[in-house]
């Protein structure tokens, strides 16, 4: 094991998080503010209590992992196109660490990222809302296997990328849309039968409800399908990740 | 008896076709000795820095097997590449980074402990000690290019990968440059530098290997080159000039070169019999006379362009 290399990445992913501190805390933090401030205290008045829990703290999940989704999957997919589009990468790839090693450098590093941004979010929530964790065990390790799931997915991203757009692409269009049609404003059993089995096919639903669990004990989808639907996907990252680096897939040359 | 060392980079069978289906190497055995200074010339495009990504780890060889003092390059890389430092013909940088953060980082990324007194001396050697807060970015090409070797030896590598360090690089680097590849070839280092300057690889290569198209064409010591293959010529600055070679010359390689006033004379070095008594001998005996005469000798250029201009 080359620990050293592997701290190596690590330390320098999480350094260059340093240098843009601004856009990667004040940004995420000034969001969820406006956030609260339109949908928690404007809006939130003339909303029903769901579930017995006040509609400000409800968003409250469903605000942080809108949040980190959207930073990992952009973190990590910058973190590695980064060297591969100024060159840089051919260090890393003529250095003696292993696949696992690279993965867990960079990887790691956004996951780290994504997790002191939920808890940032999280304690500028608490400044809005009274806030209360059922289950803060669970919320923590919610939030660490899904920045690390979103981070691989991210990582995979920017092997694939071959532009600035396609690195935009995903966030963007993909991740976002379904955070929010996934029920981060609102609870799905709200929605038409219809639109609600729909819902059930995003996988983001999920991720959500079982967040959301963890902080007020409800759910819109059994708390294990939760668990099966985040485990499912970090497996299926890494599947994708291994085949990778077996292949040398837009990496090596 | 003499016993050659085992080669520290064995290159076996060694082929190369890109995803475009370009044929980049084909069939390369090459054994690199230990603690020796090794140029591979070759024009552009003749697959130098193909070679090189390959024995380091960037490009996936299509067959063949390459050894790093015995340890297979894939098999078991972590052994292999530990050894090597490259720096690439690119200039690729991480704009953002201090001097010193990324050439720590490299030393970290090969599995080395830190050692700041290490990286001050690599710092120093190569003349960026001052710049060593400085962001890459606001440095010039020919610094950037000191940032590239001092984070390929910070690892302390036995064997160094140069590839065109000196295209677009200015006088004083290139001296600092090859001093500092005399004092790594003294400590013990095994240098391999790419190059399509034959000067450079005249100046400073133990061994020289022509690569053309892909394939291998020759590797010889730089002595043994330039004796096998150097010509040398010897030209005679005539009293009056001559309209033409007259018959009882035909028989020598001459030529008749500045509107007849220079006869030019080519001639095998090592040869037994230069040729040359009996020239003056023929001369004397056709009454022609010279004022003056000088010798050239091909450099390795014209040798180059001999071996690769050969269909
Ligand atoms: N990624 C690639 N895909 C296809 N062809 C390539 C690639 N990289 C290099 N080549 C081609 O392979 C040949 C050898 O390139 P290279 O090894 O860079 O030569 P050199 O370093 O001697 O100039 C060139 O013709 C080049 O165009
Ligand atoms: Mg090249």
């Amino acid at each position: 094991m080359n620990l050293r290399g592997m701290r190596a990445i690590y330390v320098f992913e999480m350094s260059r998080a340093g240098r843009t501190l601004l856009q990667s805390v004040v940004a995420p933090v000034l969001a969820t503010s406006l956030y609260f401030i339109v949908f928690g205290a404007a809006i939130g008045e003339h909303m029903a209590v769901i579930g017995g829990v006040p509609y400000g703290a409800f968003i409250v999940p469903g605000l942080i992992m809108l949040s980190i989704l959207t930073q990992s999957v952009s973190n990590a997919a910058f973190g590695i196109y980064f060297p591969k589009f100024t060159g840089t990468v051919y260090e890393i790839l003529s250095a003696p660490v292993s696949p696992l090693e690279i993965v867990v450098g960079y990887v790691g590093a956004a996951a780290t990222k994504s997790v002191i941004l939920g808890l940032i979010i999280l304690a500028t929530a608490a400044l809005f809302v009274p806030l209360s964790i059922a289950h803060p065990l669970a919320m923590l390790a919610f939030l660490v296997l899904t920045s690390v799931a979103f981070s691989l997915l991210g990582f995979i991203i920017g092997i694939w990328a071959n532009g600035f757009e396609q690195l935009q692409f995903v966030p963007l269009l993909v991740i976002t849309p379904l955070t929010f049609l996934g029920g981060t404003f609102y609870s799905i059993d709200m929605l038409p039968p219809l639109w609600r089995t729909v819902t059930l096919f995003n996988p983001v639903v999920y991720l959500i409800s079982g967040f959301r669990w963890a902080f007020f004990g409800l759910t819109d989808v059994p708390i294990a399908m939760s668990l099966a639907a985040t485990a499912g996907f970090l497996l299926l990252c890494l599947g994708v990740v291994g085949w990778i680096f077996r292949t040398g897939y837009r990496l090596k040359r | 008896m003499f016993r050659p060392m085992q080669p520290i980079v064995s290159i076996k069978n060694l082929s190369k076709t890109y995803a475009s289906g370009f044929q980049a190497l084909c069939g390369i055995d090459l054994d690199i000795r230990q603690g020796e200074i090794f140029a591979l010339l070759g024009p552009n495009g003749a697959g130098k820095t193909t070679l090189i990504g390959i024995v380091c780890g960037i490009v996936t060889a299509t067959s063949g097997s390459v050894t790093v003092a015995g340890h297979d390059i894939v098999a078991d890389y972590r052994a292999a590449r530990a050894l090597i430092g490259l720096v690439p013909q690119e200039l690729s940088t991480d704009a953002f980074e201090s001097v010193w953060a990324t050439v720590s980082f490299s030393r970290g990324l090969f599995g080395k402990p830190q050692d700041p007194a290490l990286v001050e001396r690599v710092l120093r050697d190569l003349s960026l000690w001052e710049k060593k807060d400085s962001r890459i970015m606001t440095l010039s090409g020919g610094m950037k290019r000191r940032v590239l070797i001092a984070k390929a030896l910070v690892h302390e590598p036995r064997i160094l990968f140069l590839d065109e360090p000196t295209a677009g690089v200015d006088v004083e680097l290139r001296q600092d440059m090859w001093a500092q590849v005399r004092r790594l070839r003294d400590a013990g280092v095994t240098v391999i530098l790419t190059t399509h300057y034959i000067d450079e690889a005249e100046q400073m290569a133990d061994r020289i290997g022509v690569i053309d198209r892909g394939r291998l064409i020759l590797v010889e010591p730089k002595a043994e080159l330039m004796r096998k293959l150097g010509k040398k010529q010897l030209v005679l600055q005539l009293h009056r000039p001559l309209e033409s070679l007259p018959a009882g010359l035909a028989a020598h390689r001459l030529e008749l070169a500045a509107d007849g006033a220079e006869l030019t004379f080519t001639y095998d070095v090592q040869a037994d019999r230069t040729g040359i008594a009996a020239l003056f001998d023929d001369l004397a005996r056709a009454g022609i006379g010279f004022k003056d005469l000088r010798t050239t000798q091909s450099s390795l250029e014209d040798i180059f362009v001999s071996l690769v201009r050969k269909p």
